[in-house]
């Protein structure tokens, strides 16, 4: 087994489990009952699934031209940036009124909220 | 054998492409729709970083970057238009 090989068969390995977390996320989107039970799925699975494939990217260009400074940053942004999409979106899926799911058995949120509502209420 | 595997990396990306997709058309929230999109994207960036190791090309790495800054900026726009119906608000709105 030369060189070329063990690469080959280590990008293999990262771009398969990548596209099986991949899977993973639409297989969450699909049968989640709320939208951030769903949220959930999305951002976290995701992120891990894109970051794998693109690290695998990274070491498959590895031998033709070392590493890839493109690669680096698009992994690094896609790190910091998801989440942070996933959260801003299910907070304005909160704020906008979207139920929880109907089995859910907490909202720690709830009062926070209604206490706030309350205090602006007052200040007026 | 390694093309093989990426080709079936590719066909199995873009299934989760269409799952993203239905649930963008079936949402029942604009949340979920947008969260939807935001899947999409992403696994349009894991789709380029495939193809472009099965072209065994460097050139769509830029592609990479720019769909990752359009989708996290869409989704950060479509978030504040649905909590506060502004996307830029003025000094003055509130």
């Amino acid at each position: 087994m030369n060189e070329n090989e063990i690469i080959n068969t280590i990008v293999a390995i990262l771009v398969l489990s990548g596209t099986f977390l991949s899977l993973v996320t639409t297989i969450g989107l699909f049968r989640l009952p709320d939208i951030y039970s769903r949220a959930h799925a999305a951002s976290k699975s995701a992120t891990l699934g894109v970051m794998l494939i693109l690290l695998g990217a990274l070491v498959y260009f590895y031998q033709d031209h070392g590493l890839d400074a493109r690669l680096i940053l698009g992994i690094l942004f896609v790190f910091i940036t998801s989440p942070v999409a996933g959260h801003l979106i299910s907070r304005s899926a909160y704020y906008s009124g979207v139920q929880l799911w109907e089995h859910s058995v907490q909202d720690e949120l709830k009062p926070v909220v209604e206490k706030k509502k309350k205090a602006a209420a007052e200040a007026e | 054998m390694f093309t093989t595997i990426l080709v079936v990396a590719l066909s199995l990306l873009s299934l989760s492409l269409l799952g993203s997709i239905y649930r963008v058309i079936k949402g029942p929230s604009p949340a979920d729709r947008v969260i939807a999109l935001d899947t999409v994207g992403i696994t349009m960036i894991a789709m380029v970083g495939v193809l472009s190791m099965l072209l065994r090309t460097s050139a769509f790495f830029e592609v990479i970057l720019l769909v990752g800054v359009l989708a996290f900026i869409g989704t950060v726009a479509f978030a504040k238009f649905i909590e506060r119906g502004v996307v830029l608000e003025r000094k003055r709105d509130h």
